[in-house]
C-alpha cells in the first residue's frame, strides 16, 4: 500500500534517463574490468612469446649430428718428427671421400668441399691419438666427431634444399653427400653433450658453455662472500644498534639511492677504482665479483633490514630480561630468527647479479676466452656475457647457441629463485 | 701465495692465542667459573682478536699497496738509457721489468745494448726490492701479532671485562660494514667526478651538455689533434628520452592496469598464478631481452613496416617504410617497456594495497561501482605513490643498458621519429669503453662524463620520487 502511494506521489518522470545512466555506469565498469584483464593478458602474452621464442630457437642446440668414419692414417702423409704440423683435416677429408666413393680432382675442390662438412675437431682428435700412441700410423681407426655447424643445420631443417643454391652455404652436391652418409648410417643424431663440456670456440659446432658456467660460479662465489656478510652486518648495525641521528639518516637515504643506481655506473666505478687504481686484472672473475658485490650490497642490506624488522620486540626483551647483552641478544636470538628472510633476500640479489651484464662489459669481460678460466685472476667469461658475445657473432649456428645459453642461464635463475621461494615457504614464521 | 701462507700461519697463531687466553682465564678462576666476569670464550676471543686482526690488516694492506710501493722505489732512479725513451716506451720497459721479475711473459719488444744492461739491472733490482718489501711486511705482521698477544694476554684476570671488550670489536666491525655502503657512493661520485674533470679539461662542459653533434671516433686519430672529435651529447639525451618515452607508453598503462586488476578484481587463485609469472618476467636478465629485441622483435617490426610500405601507394612515405632497418628506436623502446611492466605493476600493486579498505567501503556505501571506487577514490589516494613508481621506472629505463646496446643503433641522430635509428647514453658508454682504451684520450674519458650525467639524472629522479611520497602522502589511519 505504502509503495503504491509513494509511487503515485512521485511518479517516475524519466525512468529511461536513470536506467540509461545506470547502464552507462555498468558499461564503464565492464570496460574498466576488461581493460585490466587485457593488461594482464598482454603481459602474459609477452612472457609466453619471450620464453617460447627463446626455447624454440635454442632447443635444437641440444641435438647434434655426429659422423663416424674409419680413417686410414697414411704413413706417407704423417711426418712423425712434426706431429702438430700434419694436415689432419685432409686425412679426414680423404677418409670421408673414400666412404662416399669420391676421387679428389687436381685442384682439390672435392676435398675442400668435404672439409666444409666435417668439424676440425676430427683433426684434433687424430693429433691427440697420435701423440699418445705413434704405433697407430698405418692403421685404420674409427673416429667420431661433430659435423660442421652448417651441415648440422641442414639436418635440423634450417638450411633447406628449396632455397636457391647460391643463397645457402652448402651446394646441392654437398647436400647429396650428407644424405648419402646419413643413409649409410655414418651420421647419427644424439644429445649434444659437447655443449656442456666445451668452452667458447670460434667454430660454432665446438663452442660450449662450460667455461662460462664455471666463470659465473667463480664470480658469484666472490660476490656472495663479500656482499652477504658485509650486507648482513651493516643491516644489523643500522637496524639494531645505530642511534637515530643525522648520520644514520644519511646512511639510510644513501643505501636506498644506491639500490637505484644504474648497473652500468657500477661498471664505471669498477673500471676506475679496481682496474685503474688497484690494478686488479681486467676481465677476471675477481674484479667482476667485486663490482657485483658492490651492486648487490644495498639489496642485501634492505632485505636483511626488513627481515630483522619482522622479528617481534618481545624476543629481544625476553633475551635482555634473562641477562643477555645487546650483542648476545642480536646474534644469538634475533639474527637466527631472521635468517630465512635474510637468506631469501641474499639468494634473490645473487640471482640478479648472475644475470647482470652491463657492468661486466665495462671491466673488460668481453674478450674471447677459449677454455676454462684459470683461477680468480685469469681472464674469464660468464654466462650473460657469453650470450652477448655470441649474439654479435655473424654465423647462424651461433644464434641457435645463444638461445641455448640463455636457456641454461634461465634454468640457473629459476633454480635460485625457486630455492628462495622454498626457503621462504618452509621457514617463514608468522608472529 | 706468500700472503695466503702467512694468513694461514696467522690464523693458526690466533687460534693458539684463543686457547691460551681461555686457559689463562679458567686457571685464574681456579674451578669457580662464577668469579669470572665473562664467559671463558670471551677471554680467548679477546686475546685472539688482538693477536690476529692488526697483523691481518697489515697483510691485506700489503697485498693492495705492496706493488705500488715496489714500483715507486723501482722507478725512483732511472738509468740514462731509459730516460732517453719516450714516456710510452718507459711504461713498456717497466712493465717488462715487472713481468720478467715475476717470471711471466714480457712484451715482444727487444732490448739491445745499454737498454739490455739497464733491463737486467732493473730486473735484479726489482727482485731485490720485492724480497725486501715482502720481508718487511712479514716482519711487521709478525711483530704486530706478537705485540697484540703480549698486550692482551697479561690483562686477563677474573675481573677483566672481556665480553664488553669483544663487543667493542664487534660494534666496530658492524660500523665498518655500514660505512662500506657510504664508501661505495663516495667511490662512485669521486671516480666519476675525477675522470669527468679530466674530460672537461679538453671539452668544455657547456659544449658537452648543449652541443648537437656527437662523433667521438675522430678523436682516435693521433695526427688530427686539432679536430679532436665532437662531444655534444644532446643527440644522446634525445635518443635516451625517445626510447624511455616509448618504453613508458608500453609499461605505464599495462603495468598500472594489471596492478589495479590484480589488487581490486582478481580472485585469489588468479592472483596466485599471475603474480609469480610477473615475477618471472621481472627476473629475466636484461641481456635476454636484448637478444629477444635484436633477433625477434627487430626483424618482425621491420618486416611489418616493409609490408605496410609495400601496400601503400607509391610515395615518399612508402619508400621510407620499405627502407626501415632493424635498429629502430621503437624496437628497443617496446622491449624495454615489456621489461618494465612487472616493475611498474609490483610497485603500484603495493601502493594500491596500502590504501585502507575503509576508503573503499565508504565509497561502496555511497553507491559507487567498483570501477568508480578505483578511479575516484583509490587511485587519487594512491597517486603520489604511483607517480613515484613511474619516476623510478623512468630512472630504470634511462639507465638500462643491454637492451639498447643490442637493439638500438650507434648513430647519434637528433630525431623524434620512432622508426629512426637513435643511440643512447648507455650505448655510447659501452661502445666507448669496450675494446682497447687509453686513459688519456677524451674519447675514453667522455664515457665518464656521460656516466656522471646518468648518475646525476637517476639520482635526481629517485630523490624527486622520494620527495613526492613524503610530501603528498596522506595518513589515513
Amino acid at each position: 500500500m505504502t509503495d503504491a502511494t509513494l509511487g503515485a506521489a512521485a511518479p517516475r518522470q524519466a525512468p529511461s534517463a536513470a536506467e540509461a545512466r545506470l547502464k552507462k555506469r555498468h558499461r564503464a565498469e565492464r570496460l574498466f574490468k576488461a581493460q585490466g584483464i587485457a593488461a594482464i593478458v598482454i603481459a602474459m602474452i609477452f612472457l609466453v612469446v619471450l620464453v617460447g621464442r627463446i626455447v624454440s630457437q635454442g632447443y635444437s642446440t641440444f641435438e647434434t649430428h655426429t659422423l663416424s668414419v674409419p680413417v686410414y692414417l697414411n704413413p706417407d702423409r704423417i711426418d712423425t718428427s712434426d706431429l702438430s704440423g700434419v694436415n689432419y683435416d685432409y686425412i679426414v677429408a680423404e677418409a670421408v671421400m673414400k666412404k662416399l666413393g669420391l676421387q679428389d680432382d687436381d685442384y682439390g675442390t672435392i676435398s675442400s668441399k668435404v672439409q666444409d662438412l666435417v668439424s676440425r675437431d676430427f683433426g684434433f682428435q687424430l693429433l691427440n691419438k697420435l701423440k699418445a700412441d705413434q704405433k697407430l700410423i698405418g692403421q685404420t681407426i674409427t673416429v667420431t666427431g661433430p659435423l660442421k655447424a652448417d651441415a648440422d643445420l641442414y639436418f635440423k631443417g634450417e638450411i633447406k634444399r628449396s632455397t636457391a643454391e647460391d643463397d645457402r652455404k652448402l651446394d646441392n652436391q654437398q647436400l647429396d653427400w650428407l644424405d648419402k652418409l646419413k643413409k649409410d648410417g655414418a651420421i647419427t643424431s644424439g644429445f649434444n653433450l659437447g655443449f656442456f663440456t666445451h668452452s667458447d670456440s670460434t667454430e660454432p659446432e665446438q663452442a660450449g658453455v662450460l667455461g662460462a658456467v664455471i666463470g659465473s660460479a667463480m664470480m658469484l662465489l666472490i660476490t656472495a662472500l663479500i656482499a652477504v656478510p658485509v650486507g648482513v652486518l651493516a643491516a644489523v648495525y643500522l637496524e639494531e644498534f645505530a642511534p637515530k641521528n643525522r648520520w644514520t639518516d644519511i646512511i639510510e637515504v644513501n643505501i636506498n639511492n644506491l639500490a637505484a643506481v644504474p648497473s652500468i655506473v657500477y661498471g664505471l666505478l669498477g673500471l676506475a677504482l679496481f682496474i685503474n687504481w688497484l690494478n686488479v686484472p681486467r676481465g677476471s672473475p675477481l674484479v667482476g665479483g667485486l663490482v657485483l658485490a658492490l651492486m648487490a650490497l644495498p639489496t642485501v642490506i634492505i632485505a636483511t633490514r626488513s627481515a630483522l624488522k619482522a622479528v617481534p620486540p618481545s624476543i629481544r626483551e625476553a633475551a635482555l630480561g634473562v641477562g643477555a647483552s645487546k650483542t648476545q641478544t642480536v646474534f644469538h636470538h634475533v639474527l637466527p630468527l631472521a635468517m630465512p628472510g635474510v637468506m631469501t633476500g641474499a639468494i634473490l640479489s645473487l640471482a640478479h647479479a648472475l644475470g647482470e651484464t652491463a657492468p661486466l662489459l665495462m671491466i673488460g669481460m668481453v674478450s674471447f676466452v677459449p677454455g676454462v678460466p684459470e683461477g680468480l685472476t685469469g681472464a674469464a667469461t660468464v654466462l650473460p656475457v657469453q650470450v652477448f658475445i655470441w649474439e654479435n657473432a655473424s654465423e647462424r649456428a651461433f644464434h641457435e647457441r645463444t638461445a641455448a645459453a640463455i636457456i641454461v642461464l634461465l634454468v640457473f635463475m629459476i633454480v635460485m629463485n625457486a630455492a628462495a621461494v622454498i626457503l621462504r615457504r618452509r621457514f617463514e614464521r608468522r608472529w | 701465495m706468500l700472503t695466503w701462507l702467512s694468513l694461514l700461519v696467522l690464523a693458526l697463531f690466533s687460534g693458539a692465542a684463543f686457547v691460551a687466553g681461555r686457559r689463562r682465564a679458567t686457571t685464574a678462576a681456579a674451578g669457580r667459573p662464577r668469579v669470572l666476569h665473562s664467559l671463558p670464550d670471551y677471554y680467548g676471543t679477546y686475546v685472539a682478536l688482538w693477536a690476529g686482526v692488526p697483523a691481518a690488516l697489515l697483510l691485506l694492506l700489503g697485498v693492495m699497496a705492496g706493488g705500488r710501493v715496489e714500483d715507486a722505489i723501482l722507478q725512483s732512479a732511472r738509468p740514462a738509457a731509459v730516460q732517453a725513451l719516450g714516456p710510452d716506451r718507459q711504461a713498456v720497459f717497466y712493465s717488462d721489468v715487472r713481468a720478467i721479475a715475476a717470471a711471466q711473459s714480457p712484451s715482444e719488444v727487444t732490448y739491445e745494448g745499454e737498454l739490455k744492461v739497464a733491463l737486467d739491472a732493473k730486473v735484479a733490482e726489482a727482485k731485490r726490492i720485492e724480497t725486501v718489501v715482502n720481508t718487511a711486511m712479514l716482519a711487521g705482521a709478525g711483530v704486530l701479532a706478537l705485540a697484540g698477544f703480549l698486550l692482551a694476554f697479561p690483562r686477563i684476570n677474573p675481573d677483566f671485562r672481556a665480553r664488553n671488550r669483544v663487543e667493542g670489536w664487534t660494534s666496530s666491525l658492524l660500523i665498518a660494514c655500514s660505512v662500506a655502503a657510504v664508501l661505495t657512493t663516495l667511490g662512485i661520485v669521486l671516480s666519476l667526478v675525477w675522470e669527468s674533470w679530466r674530460f672537461f679539461q679538453s671539452v668544455s662542459p657547456l659544449s658537452f651538455l648543449f652541443g648537437t653533434e656527437w662523433s667521438p671516433q675522430i678523436a682516435m686519430r693521433a695526427d688530427q689533434v686539432a679536430s679532436s672529435g665532437a662531444f655534444g651529447a644532446v643527440p644522446l639525451f634525445a635518443g635516451t628520452f625517445l626510447i624511455m618515452l616509448i618504453a613508458m607508453l608500453v609499461a605505464a598503462p599495462v603495468g598500472l592496469y594489471s596492478a589495479i586488476y590484480l589488487s581490486e578484481y582478481a580472485s585469489r587463485p588468479v592472483r596466485g598464478v599471475v603474480k609469480p609469472l610477473l615475477e618471472v618476467l621481472a627476473g629475466v636478465p636484461t641481456v635476454v631481452y636484448g637478444f629477444f629485441a635484436a633477433l625477434t622483435v627487430g626483424p618482425l617490426f621491420r618486416a611489418g613496416f616493409n609490408a605496410i610500405g609495400a601496400a601503400l601507394p607509391p610515395g615518399p612515405m612508402a619508400t621510407y617504410l620499405m627502407e626501415v632497418q632493424n635498429q629502430m628506436a621503437l624496437v628497443a623502446g617496446v622491449v624495454m617497456g615489456i621489461m618494465l611492466i612487472p616493475f611498474v605493476s609490483s610497485l603500484s600493486d603495493d601502493i594500491i594495497n596500502a590504501v585502507p579498505q575503509s576508503l573503499r567501503d565508504g565509497s561502496y556505501a555511497m553507491g559507487a561501482t567498483k570501477s568508480e571506487t578505483v578511479k575516484k577514490v583509490v587511485l587519487p589516494a594512491a597517486l603520489p605513490g604511483i607517480m613515484a613508481a613511474m619516476l623510478l621506472a623512468i630512472s630504470r629505463a634511462v639507465g638500462e643498458t643491454m637492451i639498447v646496446t643490442m637493439a638500438a643503433g650507434l648513430q647519434a641522430k637528433l630525431t623524434a621519429n620512432p622508426l629512426d635509428t637513435v643511440t643512447t647514453v648507455t650505448v655510447q658508454i659501452v661502445t666507448l669503453l669496450t675494446g682497447d682504451q687509453e686513459f688519456d684520450s677524451p674519447k675514453t674519458l667522455s664515457a665518464f662524463g656521460l656516466g656522471l650525467t646518468l648518475f646525476v639524472v637517476t639520482l635526481c629522479l629517485n630523490i624527486i620520487a622520494l620527495r613526492i611520497v613524503q610530501k603528498y602522502r596522506e595518513q589515513y589511519d
